[in-house]
């Protein structure tokens, strides 16, 4: 299992006893995600306990994806005679301020909108950059091994024992905080799982008849892996892509609450919780209903990728 | 064996070189220290003599050769700041974080074993889905929103533990807590599939035969082999804890080594970012390889299969 740096895996997958093919460490990262077994949607379909998690999914793309049309307000217009406004159910609440105002008179729940859209551009942004990276120089070490192998690889063992906060610390400082720093981050500590695992289900394919046979018609590298192998393998990463999804909203979360990440005055949802940091004691409300929004699309993408994972991994449905 | 040996060490020797050359530019990236040490009266002369002390006068590629010549010899260089070793001044800090790392371990070892080992006994009832939503809510917040709400309950509102600082067991509860919840997940999942694993091997079955209790059945003889795997992961689950501690560290005022890289940006100190940067990446480095080890060990099919490759 690789355990990242700062931020643990989203989801570190089951251990695998027995797993001959590969080794330990990547037998845990890697594990390929076979194609739906038929029966599988069915399965999914009778867990009624994931019907909760997944409308929450469905509301919060919905959310980010009409947020102009939705929120309240703006998101960033200020208004210093209504500032810190508590939630409209308490008192000195205002009825068109449900979730209150922060100290800049700005509308929470607008601010929440908003950053629903932000919290789903950036993390799919990042994943999308980070599979095509990962998954091109995956597939070029196991598609190629020996040196280019050695070379890919060991940059992965690299980029994974850099210590993730002070890189984006490190990176505000140069460039300044942005949404390219956090891309740059995200980037740097995903590319590596995609590259492991396109390695290694490029590894156990390449020995297979189809391409052999490419082969010997005389295909190129490149027109094999694109042809030939990329579709094979794009089942699981797609699987893999659906459990960074909240990874990725909780470390941009961080880095923006470390000023390393995106800045105000945008309705990210971590420079919101940040925002509210030093009003902990007098308005708690600016600092909390940020960071419910994220435990709640985070733990449904966590919740509805664990039982992907699980249908997907018979061993698991043994018993 | 000793072929496999040899070649994770050699690998781990040259990740941990690859480490030190992204340190060693990274921070070089954020600017020119003297800008930050000296203020706008230094002369063009002032600043090449400091730049001549702190060793900043030679190009980029010099100053590498010099660092890591130094390195082998175990010396990280002087801080720029306070002209301290570097290193020192790294291990001073470092017990606080190693303190907060420990407890939050042990928390999160208290929680996410029980969690893991009932969800896999009650696989597919409400008993496991709430365990997975309880294990997994660490997950799903950003360690810093639950140690504020973790501050706004037991601090301001109730007033139990204090909200930040430093030097009795009670400041040490809320911080461990926020980091700790952080890796039950992981735990958890670790715990559930081992011992969905065990629970249908065969002793597990002849004990149940002979009538032993169930929970004597559960927690004794399935869970003591379902502890293998996790506790193989131990060691990585802990290097990240130490790593996530930065965070935490920021926001309840600990004095650990996550406050002092954010001193240490401020002024451009190279040689302490640096120590710090090698300094988790070794402990990382350093877990795997004993994981990796440990497992080819233990499963010889391991370290054949990855001869095999290697021969092909």
């Amino acid at each position: 299992m690789r355990i990242t740096l700062g931020a643990p895996e989203p989801a570190s997958p089951a251990i695998s006893r027995g797993d001959v093919t590969l080794s330990p460490r990547m037998g845990l990262t890697l594990e390929a995600a076979p194609p739906l077994a038929p029966g599988a949607l069915a399965r999914l379909r009778r867990r009624k306990i994931l019907l909760l998690p997944l409308s929450i999914l469905v509301a919060f793309v919905a959310v980010g994806v009409f947020a102009p049309y939705l929120a309240p307000s703006s998101p960033t217009a200020t208004e210093l005679g209504l500032k810190l406004t508590p939630p409209a159910w308490m008192e000195g609440g205002a009825p068109h301020r449900l979730l209150g105002t922060d100290q800049l008179g700005r509308d929470i729940m607008s601010r929440i909108v908003h950053g629903a859209r932000l919290a789903l551009t950036t993390s799919l942004a990042a994943i999308v950059l980070s599979g095509f990276l990962g998954t091109t120089l995956g597939m070029l070490a196991g598609y190629y091994g020996e040196w280019v192998d050695t070379v890919i690889m060991r940059i992965a063992d690299m980029t994974l024992a850099i210590h993730i906060y002070i890189l984006a610390i490190v990176l505000a400082v140069v460039w300044g905080p942005g949404l390219r720093n956090v891309l740059l981050v995200v980037v740097f500590l995903l590319w590596s799982r995609y590259a492991r695992q396109a390695r290694a289900e490029v590894l156990s394919l390449k020995t297979r008849e189809f391409v052999v046979a490419a082969e010997a018609l005389g295909g190129s590298g490149f027109r094999i892996m694109a042809r030939h192998i990329l579709p094979n393998i794009l089942n699981s990463l797609v699987v893999l892509s659906t459990l960074q999804v909240g990874f990725v909203i909780v470390l941009e979360a961080t880095l923006s609450f470390l000023g390393a990440g995106i800045p105000p005055p945008n309705p990210s949802w971590g420079v919101m919780v940040a925002d509210g940091r030093a009003l902990i004691a007098s308005a708690w409300w600016v600092s909390t209903f940020p960071g419910l929004a994220i435990l709640l699309v985070v733990l449904s993408v966590n919740l509805v990728g664990d039982a992907i994972r699980d249908l997907l991994d018979p061993r698991l449905r043994r018993l | 064996m000793r072929r496999y040996l040899l070649s994770r060490i050699l690998q781990a020797i040259v990740t941990l070189w690859l480490l030190t050359l992204v340190a060693f530019v990274l921070t070089r990236l954020t600017g020119n220290p003297l800008d930050v040490l000296l203020d706008a009266r230094a002369t063009e002369e002032d600043r090449a003599a400091v730049a001549q002390v702190l060793g900043l006068d030679r190009p980029w590629p010099a100053q590498y050769v010099i660092y890591l010549g130094k390195l082998a010899r175990g010396d990280f260089g002087d801080s720029f700041k306070t002209r301290q070793p570097a290193l020192a001044m790294v291990l001073e800090r470092f017990p606080w974080t190693l303190q907060l790392g420990s407890a939050a371990f042990i928390l999160s070892v208290a929680i996410g074993v029980p969690i893991g080992v009932i969800t896999a006994v009650r696989k597919d009832t409400t008993v496991d889905a709430l365990g997975k939503v309880i294990a997994l809510l660490g997950q799903s917040m950003p360690t810093f929103w639950l140690g504020l709400m973790l501050i706004l309950v037991f601090a301001v509102t109730l007033g139990w533990l204090p909200a930040g600082g430093s030097g009795s067991l009670a400041h040490l509860v809320l911080p461990a807590v926020t980091l700790g919840w952080f890796t039950v997940a992981g735990i958890m999942r670790l715990v559930r599939s081992a011992m969905l694993d065990t629970l249908g091997d065969e002793y597990v079955v002849t004990a149940r035969a002979k009538g032993l209790a169930e929970p004597r059945v559960v927690w004794k003889h399935a869970l003591r082999n379902a502890l293998i795997p996790p506790l193989t992961y131990a060691g990585l689950v802990f290097v990240t804890l130490l790593a996530g501690a930065v965070v935490t560290e920021t926001v309840f005022a600990w004095p650990g080594v996550g406050q002092l890289v954010i001193e240490s940006m401020a002024f451009r100190d190279f040689p302490v970012i640096q120590v710090i940067l090698v300094l988790f990446g070794a402990l990382y480095i350093g877990m795997n390889l004993a994981v990796d080890l440990l497992y080819a060990w233990v499963d010889p099919r391991i370290r054949l299969a990855e001869a095999g490759a290697r021969a092909r």
